[in-house]
């Protein structure tokens, strides 16, 4: 039995990893927002040479054919660091939607280079794309089919980085089948995996700041109600992580339970990031309730993303009526 | 779930699967009633005539020298067969992983083999009035008896699970009256119905004597009873608080099958009761988080990892979850839900495992307790009015 990440895909987030350190990602994610996408485009081209768009398309397109597993290490890097983009909808959604689709082969090629952004709406979790900025291409997906279509009216997200945007459907590209709710799971757990790095990166955050800033005389850490506070949180993540794992190997396996597992996966993930983002807030105080301490990119991307690729109330009831329908829930 | 099972390991999960459901005697007596202590040490019996009483340890003590990966596959089977808690648990998960490390060829061979049959259940004794989170305080001394080759106990210990019905107890006793703290402990096997000892049933909440008072007057144990070195308590106790806290005193088994049989009772009571519907879906994800965070500890202490102060992140969350399941299947039991015994929903067994789940956030280290390791050793916060974390 083994259960846990290879070395191989350790040594991939260690690489992602010390990309995102050389840069400035928040400085990058400041620029994105106020519509400055230049360094969040140079930095999508850095990232496409580690292969992170490739990762779920396969050899015949110039991907790589990995998995889910690979999909999760990475976007926990990713939200780490804050990445702007929508890397969900192009590096974990439309690589899996498009294989379902005839002819789709010249967009699998220009998304596994890097070359392409992808905005997306799947009709029946979200009333509009949950990110249009920076985006070469959107996709709506009504029941299994699969529209290009152009971006309508644009609203504003309590995350800067993110333009949500109402799709008008152009022109119908092909039913992708199956592989719609394929897409939507692996969209999901991307989400779930990225919400989780956010999270861990707000809890180290939040432990490094106590230990230094000092209030009657002593580093406010040392503080029973600070430290509960914190510990909740760190138990919080530890346990929502193999949650995260063990859906991506459900979803490589193709098991019969994999959507059940990605919406348990979802649920725990975004509870636990979202606790996390309120205590590190709290343990902050007024500093962390500004927009320019750099706690806000990750707090307010959590907020926006615990409802991207379905709400909590949606992965709650699926996991609940895969129960229900299941002989036996194990 | 993909595991990636061995062929080995699923022909011992099959193995145990097979044995136990056919054998599992369901729910039994409450263990803290006589009756059913009785039943319950005829359950240990038959599970380890089978082999099936404690598969981790070496064969030569009745186990099957199973890996760490076969024992959390028992513990499922075992909970999803159904089968009753178990009265040989402190012994088994707390004592004999101690007498293995640390004890003398002969404490082997008199103390495991009994132990694993339940021919002998063993109480722990380690709490006292003035040492509870603070175990450091022990007063229960130790004097030396050169004449007689041992020691002389005397003081008083508290909160001893299952002292009442048990046969021996292990404890710590302070042996050096100058050494501070958790210097100058010393680690004591004795029968608990040795000249000297009174034991003091207390009823617990649920009604039943669970746990006991110890009262010790001069009681002598031989060197031959001392378990690891004289002077040496606190370190070789706190190997089994390791143990308790990180894997074997809960296994995933139990709250997965409590939350499985708690997704039965929404599918026949969820209707009326609606609102309960994202707690029950919780408690499930959970118990299910549990199980994969056991499997990621058990990869990890097979490829030679240790589990430290990690194990207070696994006691604080399963015991908040088994707290929570139950109060969701309470809430889903609606004007039914005080009711125990015959004429109760499933016998009043929701009520009862609420009342048991309600102690684990204070017993093997209150959870607060728990919350200060976590902060000071897993996420290094710096130490301060908290206390010496346990
Ligand atoms: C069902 C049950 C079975 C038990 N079985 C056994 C057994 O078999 N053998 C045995 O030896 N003992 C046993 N115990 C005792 C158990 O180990 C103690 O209850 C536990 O260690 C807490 O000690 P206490 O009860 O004295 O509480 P106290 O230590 O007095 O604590 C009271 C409250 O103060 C809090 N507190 C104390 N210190 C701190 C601190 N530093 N920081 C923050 N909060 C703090 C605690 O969390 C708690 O909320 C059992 C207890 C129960 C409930």
């Amino acid at each position: 039995m083994r259960f846990g990440t290879t070395e191989e895909q350790r040594d991939f987030a260690a690489a992602l990893h010390d990309l995102l350190q050389r840069v400035d990602v928040p400085t990058v994610a400041r620029a994105w927002a106020s519509d400055d996408t230049g360094p969040g485009e140079k930095l999508w081209g850095s990232l496409a040479e580690l292969g992170l768009p490739a990762l779920l398309v396969d050899e015949e397109h110039g991907g790589i054919g990995a998995g889910a597993v690979d999909l999760v290490v990475a976007f926990g890097v990713l939200g780490r660091h804050a990445v702007p983009g929508p890397w969900v909808e192009s590096a974990a959604f439309a690589p899996v939607l498009l294989r379902g689709v005839d002819g789709a082969g010249d967009l699998l090629s220009s998304l596994s280079e890097g070359r392409l952004r992808v905005a997306a709406a799947v009709e029946e979790l979200a009333p509009r794309a949950g990110d249009v900025r920076g985006a070469d291409l959107a996709l709506l997906v009504r029941g299994t089919e699969v529209h290009r279509a152009t971006v309508g009216a644009h609203y504003t997200s309590v995350d800067a980085t993110r333009t949500p945007a109402d799709l008008v459907p152009a022109a119908a590209l092909g039913d992708a089948g199956p592989e719609v709710a394929r897409a939507v799971d692996h969209a999901a757990l991307a989400t779930a995996a990225q919400v989780l790095g956010a999270g861990q990166r707000m809890l180290a955050d939040a432990v490094g700041y106590v230990c230094v800033r000092t209030q009657f005389g002593r580093p406010v850490g040392e503080f029973q109600a600070v430290k509960h506070l914190l510990a909740d949180v760190k138990v919080a993540l530890e346990f929502a992580a193999p949650l995260v794992h063990g859906a991506a190997l459900a979803l490589d396996a193709g098991a019969a339970d994999a959507t059940r597992a990605v919406s348990a996966a979802k649920v725990a993930a975004t509870d636990a990031a979202w606790l996390s983002a309120r205590t590190a807030l709290q343990v902050h105080g007024a500093v962390g309730y500004t927009l320019e301490h750099d706690l806000s990119l990750w707090f307010t991307k959590v907020r926006a993303l615990s409802s991207a690729w379905g709400t909590q109330d949606f992965h709650r009831r699926r996991v609940l009526d895969a129960l229900l329908s299941a002989a036996s829930a194990r | 779930m993909t595991l990636e099972l061995s062929a080995e390991e699923e022909a011992f999960r099959d193995e145990a699967r097979t044995w136990l459901r056919a054998n599992s005697p369901g729910r039994l007596p409450s263990m803290d009633s006589a009756e059913g202590a009785v039943a319950h040490r005829a359950w240990e019996a038959s599970l380890a005539a089978a082999g099936w009483s404690v598969v981790s340890w070496p064969v030569e003590y009745g186990g099957r020298g199973a890996s760490l990966t076969e024992w959390v596959l028992f513990e499922e089977e075992y909970y999803l067969a159904g089968c009753p808690t178990r009265i040989a648990q402190n012994g088994i998960s707390l004592l004999a992983p101690i007498i293995l490390e640390h004890g003398t060829p002969e404490q082997r061979q008199a103390y495991l083999s009994s132990m694993a049959d339940g021919s002998v259940v063993w109480a722990q004794a380690w709490s006292e009035p003035e040492a509870g989170s603070d175990l450091a305080g022990i007063r229960a001394r130790a004097e030396r008896d050169e004449d007689r080759g041992g020691w002389v106990l005397n003081g008083q210990k508290t909160w001893s699970s299952r002292a009442a019905f048990a046969d021996r107890g292990f404890g710590l006793f302070r042996s050096d009256p100058d050494a501070q703290r958790h210097a100058g402990l010393t680690y004591f096997l004795f029968p608990l119905d040795a000249d000297g000892i009174v034991v003091r049933p207390i009823e617990q909440l649920d009604g039943d004597a669970g746990f006991a008072e110890i009262f010790f007057s001069d009681v002598f144990v031989p060197d031959s009873d001392v378990l690891g070195g004289v002077g040496d308590g606190w370190r070789v106790a706190m190997s089994t608080a390791g143990n308790e806290r990180g894997l074997s005193l809960r296994s995933p088994g139990r709250f997965c099958a409590a939350a499985d049989r708690l997704v039965d009772l929404w599918r026949e009571r969820g209707e009326a009761v609606a609102s309960v519907r994202d707690a029950v879906v919780d408690a499930w994800i959970r118990a299910e988080a549990y199980r994969l965070y056991t499997w990621q500890t058990v990869t990890h202490v097979q490829a030679g990892g240790s589990v430290g102060a990690e194990g207070s992140l696994n006691k604080i969350f399963w015991s908040e979850l088994d707290v929570d399941l139950h109060e969701t299947a309470l809430e889903l039991l609606g004007a039914d839900q005080e009711l125990r015994g015959p004429g109760a929903p499933a016998e009043g067994s929701w009520v009862d495992d609420h009342l048991f789940a309600l102690a684990g956030p204070i017993y093997a280290g209150t959870n607060q307790i728990q919350r200060n390791i976590v902060a000071e050793r897993v996420l290094g916060l710096p130490r301060g009015d908290s206390g010496r974390a346990r």
